[in-house]
């Protein structure tokens, strides 16, 4: 219980120049041995990944190029209908909402969430007293089940009886129908969200802060800069790569969000906080008479969204890497 | 001089905290609120005329449901630790030609959307007749931690110094015993790291929950306080109470285990 594996992966990282890096010439002795070994090792994680990842994807990919109903989904004989579904969903009344929504969720959740946890990271990076103690309070949030979250915001946020229409009442602000009127309920999920977001931005950020030597600060101090100069000139660029791997996982995570969203409004009222990820469940499992395949499809569609960011976050991560 | 503004910020950082955890603090106080004050205006701030009304309902009717999440969870840490620590091993020690790209694929599985794998998991489990299993919901529960779980045993393993595994091959250990008693015995944090997350992440699920195990009655917690929502009578008191034992086991993480919470968040996101 001496190290934990933070200060483990830190001190590989700081190890790692100098040790030869492993290089496919040169695997450990024991040649041909050594090589069945890994791959045995490596079994389970092959097999799980086949019959539990890339399988429930095929089946996904299968539902969303066949016409399904539910007799035929238990049956297993729908025809094949090729893009039919992904044109009636993207001809679909509900798609250009939902897309925007998702859009507008993520934007707002990454921005308020990042600009928050910044601020948080820098306060906390001060060294005060109870500030370690207060930092890891402040995880809470992220460690609730989602349904909990969601269902506590659900209550705050009620109209008539919430919590924070009472505040605004104090404040002199009338009442907000935060979850039945459709101007207010993507502002609702999108509070939630960042209010579960932040510990995650908040603990990346400061571990960013972390890594920059105190010298440079010091050598800041001398030149009689002010705190806001200090932010913006050395702090903020010092800190841009962990920042572009916070926004990306945060902006790949965000895209999921469905069980928030889900609880909280079920995307209503009359579509106006429906996202992709909650649209797709609707379609598939949220009416009595469900439609997996144009379900299927809006999810497939999601997920090529969430790929595609996730790879510039591998790009970015390993340029990273690379240059560290 | 220092000293006072040192005092201040603790100020400031109280009451950041206070506003952070407010949302916890309610569902703890509505969850001791009588039905005849929950619509009072204004609220209550504090339980005055507490009740335990809501908790009665959650030994009442949750126990069964709070049962299979421990199982669920439990069962997915198993199937975690077992799957991803020999591949953490393997990938960090032996590196077969194409753990790169192994390690890449992982990456690219954390990011595929619950929901996505939900229904192809649904059109799976309903052929094979194991929707409204446990087993089915925990192999579900397991694809959100095995990723994590060999990227971070992989991490953690490949710091540990050649020469002790080196040290059991001239010593003639295999690679198997290397790794049940020199490498697994010095990973311990990190397979503490991963059992914690595929716990909680295995307890908190909703989404396989829901489309896996909706209809019988193995449901986990989540399902629990779902069911209680839906409810046209909502029972505040009774959905917070459960709310509240529901969070539970992120609590106790926090108590025992904050340094590996930080750690799980960091690991993987953050090479610095």
């Amino acid at each position: 219980m001496s190290s934990s594996t933070q200060t483990a992966s830190r001190d590989l990282a700081a190890r790692e120049p100098a040790r030869p890096r492993a290089r496919p010439s040169r695997r450990p002795a024991g040649g041909g041995t050594g090589r069945w070994a890994a791959w045995a090792f490596l079994l389970p994680l092959l097999a799980y990944l086949i019959a539990f990842y890339a399988y429930p994807l095929y089946r996904n990919l299968d539902l969303s190029l066949r016409d399904y109903t539910v007799r035929s989904f238990v049956q297993g004989d729908a025809p094949f209908i090729g893009l039919a579904n992904y044109r009636e969903v993207v001809d679909n009344p509900t798609f250009l909402p939902a897309l925007t929504h998702t859009v507008v969720f993520t934007a707002a959740s990454l921005v308020l969430q990042f600009g928050i946890g910044m601020a948080l990271a820098v306060f906390f990076h001060q060294h005060f007293r109870l500030s370690a103690t207060l930092r890891a309070l402040f995880l809470v949030p992220w460690l609730l089940p989602l349904i909990v979250s969601a269902s506590t915001w659900s209550w705050m946020l009620n109209s008539e009886a919430g919590v924070v229409n009472t505040f605004l009442g104090v404040l002199g602000v009338d009442p907000v129908n935060w979850l039945t009127s459709p101007d207010w309920s993507l502002a609702s999920v999108i509070i939630a969200n960042v209010w579960i977001g932040i510990p995650f931005n908040l603990v990346l950020l400061y571990s960013g802060l972390q890594g920059i030597p105190p010298q440079i600060y010091e050598a800041a101090a001398l030149d009689g800069t002010t705190g806001w100069q200090r932010f913006w000139r050395l702090t903020f660029p010092l800190l841009r790569p962990v920042s572009a791997i916070t926004l990306l996982l945060g902006l790949v995570y965000t895209l999921k969000v469905f069980d928030i969203i889900w609880i909280m409004t079920k995307g209503g009222p009359a579509d106006s906080s429906t996202t992709l990820a909650t649209w797709s469940y609707q379609l598939g499992f949220g009416s009595l008479l469900p439609q997996f395949g144009p379900g299927a499809a809006v999810g497939n569609l999601l997920i090529v969204a969430a790929l595609a960011f996730g790879l510039v976050y591998i790009r970015v991560q390993r340029r990273q890497g690379g240059t560290a | 001089m220092r000293r006072a503004t040192t005092w201040w910020k603790t100020g400031i950082g109280l009451v950041l905290t206070t506003l952070m955890l407010f949302p916890v603090y309610w569902m703890v106080n509505v969850s001791f609120t009588r039905d005849e004050d929950m619509r009072k205006t204004p609220p209550d701030l504090f339980p005055i005329d507490g009740t335990l009304e809501g908790y009665r309902a959650v030994v009442d009717q949750q126990l069964p449901h709070l049962g299979t999440s421990l199982l669920v969870g439990f069962g997915t840490v198993a199937l975690t630790l077992l799957v991803a620590a020999p591949a953490g091993y393997s990938l960090a020690k032996l590196r077969p030609a194409g753990g790169g790209l192994v390690s890449f694929v992982l990456l690219v599985a954390q990011m595929i959307p619950g929901i996505i794998m939900a229904m192809g998991f649904y059109a799976i489990y309903l052929n094979l007749g194991v929707l409204n299993t446990l087993p089915g919901l925990i192999v579900a529960d397991a694809t959100i931690a095995v990723p994590f779980g060999v990227l971070i045993f992989q991490a953690f393993m490949s710091g540990i110094p050649e020469e002790i595994t080196q040290a059991a091959t001239v010593d003639g250990a295999g690679p198997l015993r290397t790794f049940w008693s020199v490498i697994l015995p010095v990973s311990r944090n990190a397979g503490i790291t991963v059992a914690l997350f595929a716990f909680l992440w295995a307890w908190s699920d909703f989404v396989f929950a829901s489309t896996l195990n909706g209809g019988g009655g193995l449901r986990p917690i989540t399902l629990g306080i779902y069911a209680y929502i839906g409810n046209n009578n909502q029972q505040w008191n009774a959905i917070m109470a459960t709310a509240v034992v529901a969070s539970i086991p992120a609590a106790v993480l926090l108590v025992v285990a904050q340094r590996y919470i930080a750690a799980g968040v960091t690991t993987g996101a953050v090479k610095d």
